[in-house]
């Protein structure tokens, strides 16, 4: 049994860590976080050049050609560098949408410009509040144009192009939904930046009048590609979701070696001890089921929809944990703007909601389960 | 990243399954497959003989204590065998309960400490299941402060006189042989006065009473000492360094991660998948998935996490410390478990006989023994400290004992 990384596999992990405390040290990320620029570019930029972007793209479309397992260990160390940039909507929901459902010539057209980090994706797929549903979308496709609202929309405002969820039915079915590829510089999209918890990641509203839409995949087989996406992404946000985890588990372990209280390390108290005690148990299981996922993902397992799903509601509670636990552990300091424990705080709770919320995993995880238990 | 075997361990998997297939008491299996937490039971038959039977079959066949050298009972297997071997044994390895604390304990201490004449005669018949053996550490004053113990022994001649009281002794009732801790001097600071010495259980003067737990059954026991003998050649160790013996019996507390810890889960989902509430059935209720997704998502981790230790053995590496997290998470767990799968029944709930309750009164059991799981073995505060302290590197409690002899330490909380 290898249930692990590769040495190749981990020695990318290391890259990709070296390579982000180098260049996406506290500081960067609050460049975003104090609105001085949108996203890193430099670093964007710096990531294509890593090959990190299309390292799950295969090499006919300008990627790597690595696979999925390899960007799980580079998902994880952006999440534990707080990467302010739009890696998660581009590379796990705009490129796998296209890698899944795309022609050709789709491929042809945007994955080597995901890779050479010259095209920033996003999936729109929420309108308003709700948890993805066919029967929550009211966008609609008519003679290849859109209509509607969407929102909120991942890394929206500075996107390039965005794969679109949109009504082309109305029998009350799952058919009714089509995927659509928007060129969102070609006209018809307004496009307004929403404020939202995790100030280093954007969220946006699409406004489409009669915007110009190419069908992706099969018309009415759009509702199918969108849960193949969310699992897939369900995986590799979990991995970010751990690679925070951990990052806000050791910033709560050092402070409590270092800070002095009672004449004494806050490390060396019971309630402290226990409270990171139990934050580690949060970690490994979420990682334990991450890599459950990664496996399952990496060799487009039966399994998939399951483990994703466990995956992410492991990930989500553990970063959640973690993250709320390491500000309680920094006390007061732990509050101010100046530590960067709120950042973790805030990527943790909006990671939390971007793909569907925990309520929604758990009842998928819980049908799969049964779905299983039938067959 | 794959679940498969190594060609090597894919043949000692066949090995070890056609040996298991050939020779397993199956008449047993369905029973052994449908206990769960708690003591195993055969209906019409003595689960103490049935095991011991097992047992020797398989050490006669060089599958007992895999990993123990052969000229002590084992077969000098590598760790990943042990696992592959665990897996394959399946339910009848429920069968090996009672010789665990023997062959996960008492064994490697005696196999560090006892002298090579010692190690041949009393070894072998361990691994076989022949003689059963206990560890006699824990007292009545040291629970999780295990160096508190306050049962003497004293020097006369070339034997050892012991006095004194051991609790919640796993199977001595059924024990030939005990390893036991004992304060030898309590003039030193806690830690300094303790020696370990191994014990025939029928020694003049050794007493095992029953202790009747909370859930109405007994697993452990009493153990007294009144001016029991034991000869100095059964001195585990230096005299006054028993402390550092008893690390090395701890630290090689079974590994369990072959068999897989219980969470009471899968018992909960099939029950919900069957259970009817008020509204439509109980697998359709909001709220009920929200309870078994977070379980769901426990029981998975706890059982990836073993595949990543085993992964590692595998690879012929230590396993990290990942795996310490599984009899904390475990506990807890079962017992939330078992709580909830009575809440689902409301009033009714509360029946544990056979006939009237739910699934055979299986999750009332689990609920009135989960109190003991979070306790034995390490309570879960322990496991906690262990964590923090071996794992994330956090200081060690500031003990207030550390340089006082034992024998001016308060013994009462209020006066």
């Amino acid at each position: 049994m290898n249930f692990d990384f590769s040495d190749e596999q981990k020695q990318m992990r290391d890259e990709a860590r070296k390579f982000l405390s180098e260049q996406c040290p506290p500081k960067a990320v609050r460049e975003v976080l104090d609105g001085k620029a949108p996203y890193d570019k430099a670093l964007w930029k710096g990531l294509a050049e890593m090959g990190f972007l299309g390292v799950a793209i295969p090499e006919q479309f300008g990627g790597a050609g690595a696979g999925h397992l390899e960007l799980c260990v580079i998902a994880e160390e952006m999440g534990r560098a707080l990467a302010p940039v739009p890696f998660s909507s581009t590379v796990y929901l705009a490129a796998e949408a296209i890698l899944i459902a795309g022609s050709d010539a789709q491929k042809q057209k945007w994955l080597p410009k995901i890779a050479a980090g010259e095209a920033i994706g996003t999936l729109a797929l929420f309108e308003g509040k709700g948890n993805p549903s066919p029967k929550a979308i009211k966008v609609t496709a008519n003679g290849g144009v859109l209509n509607g609202v969407k929102k909120p929309v991942s890394d929206g405002a500075i996107a390039d192009f965005a794969v679109v969820a949109a009504r082309t039915g109305s029998s009350g079915r799952e058919s009714d939904i089509s995927l659509f590829i928007v060129d969102l510089k070609a006209g018809g999209v307004e496009v307004k930046s929403l404020t939202n918890i995790d100030l280093t990641r954007g969220q946006a509203e699409f406004s489409f009048k009669d915007a110009k839409a190419e069908p992706l995949g099969a018309v009415g087989e759009g509702w199918s590609v969108i849960t193949q996406v969310l699992d897939r992404a369900a995986v590799l946000t979990a991995f970010e979701q751990v690679g925070g985890a951990d990052r806000a588990l050791e910033m709560g372990r050092d402070y409590a070696l270092d800070r002095i209280a009672f004449g004494r390390p806050i490390g060396s108290f019971q309630a402290v001890k226990h409270m990171l005690a139990d934050m580690y148990v949060s970690a490994t299981l979420a990682r334990s089921n991450c890599y459950y996922g990664a496996w399952a993902l990496s060799t487009n397992a039966g399994e998939l929809p399951e483990a994703a799903a466990a995956a992410r509601i492991s990930a989500t509670q553990a970063f959640q944990h973690c993250a709320k636990n390491n500000i309680q552990v920094h006390g007061g300091m732990g509050f101010t703007w100046e530590f960067d424990c709120h950042m973790y705080y805030r990527r943790a709770n909006a990671a939390a909601l971007g793909l569907g919320s925990l309520s929604y995993w758990e009842d998928a995880l819980i049908d799969r389960m049964r779905k299983k238990n039938a067959a | 990243m794959n679940f498969d075997d190594t060609p090597q361990e894919a043949a000692f998997r066949a090995e070890a399954k056609a040996w298991i297939a050939a020779n397993a008491p199956k008449q047993y299996e369905d029973e052994l497959r449908k206990a769960s937490l708690g003591r195993v039971a055969l209906k019409g038959a003595n689960i103490l003989e049935v095991a011991k039977a097992w047992q020797k079959k398989k050490a006669d066949a060089g599958w007992a204590c895999l990993h123990w050298p052969k000229e002590y009972g084992g077969r000098g297997s590598s760790p990943i065998e042990r696992v592959i071997w665990q897996q394959e044994e399946g339910p009848f390895g429920r069968l090996s309960s009672m010789f665990i604390i023997g062959h996960g304990m008492c064994g490697p201490t005696m196999m560090a400490f006892a002298g090579e004449e010692q190690k041949r005669k009393y070894l072998p018949p361990l691994a076989s299941g022949e003689k059963i053996w206990c560890q006699l550490f824990s007292e009545p004053a040291g629970g999780s402060d295990v160096a508190g113990l306050r049962t003497r022994a004293e020097k006369h001649g070339d034997e050892w006189v012991i006095n004194g009281q051991k609790i919640w002794t796993s199977g001595a009732h059924y024990s030939d042989y005990g390893i036991l801790l004992t304060r030898t001097d309590p003039t030193v600071p806690k830690h300094k006065g303790l020696t370990m010495f191994f014990l025939d259980m029928k020694s003049p003067g050794v007493e095992v009473r029953p202790i009747k737990q909370a859930s109405g059954a007994s697993d452990f026991n009493e153990v007294y000492f009144t001016d029991v003998r034991i000869p100095d050649s059964q001195r585990l160790g230096n005299v006054n360094d028993g402390w550092n013996v008893s690390l090395t019996t701890l630290m090689n507390e079974r590994m369990s991660i072959g068999a897989g810890v219980a969470t009471g889960f899968p018992e909960l989902f099939d029950f919900c998948n069957s259970l009817m509430l008020e509204d439509g059935p109980a697998i359709e209720n909001r709220a009920v998935r929200s309870k078994l997704a977070n379980w769901a998502v426990k029981a998975s981790g706890l059982k990836y996490t073993s595949m990543r230790a085993i992964s590692a053995l595998s690879k012929g590496e230590r396993p990290g410390p990942e795996n310490s997290i599984g009899k904390l998470v475990a506990g807890s767990m079962i017992q939330d478990v078992a709580t909830y799968a009575l809440d689902l029944q409301g009033a009714a709930g509360a029946l544990s006989g056979i006939e009237d309750a739910e699934v055979a009164g299986k999750f009332q059991a689990m609920l009135l023994r989960a109190p003991g799981t979070r306790v034995e073995g390490g309570t879960d505060e322990i496991m906690r400290n262990i964590i923090a302290e071996r794992v994330l590197g956090l200081p060690g409690d500031i003990r207030v004992d550390k340089d006082v002899p034992f024998n001016k330490i308060p013994t009462k909380g209020r006066a």
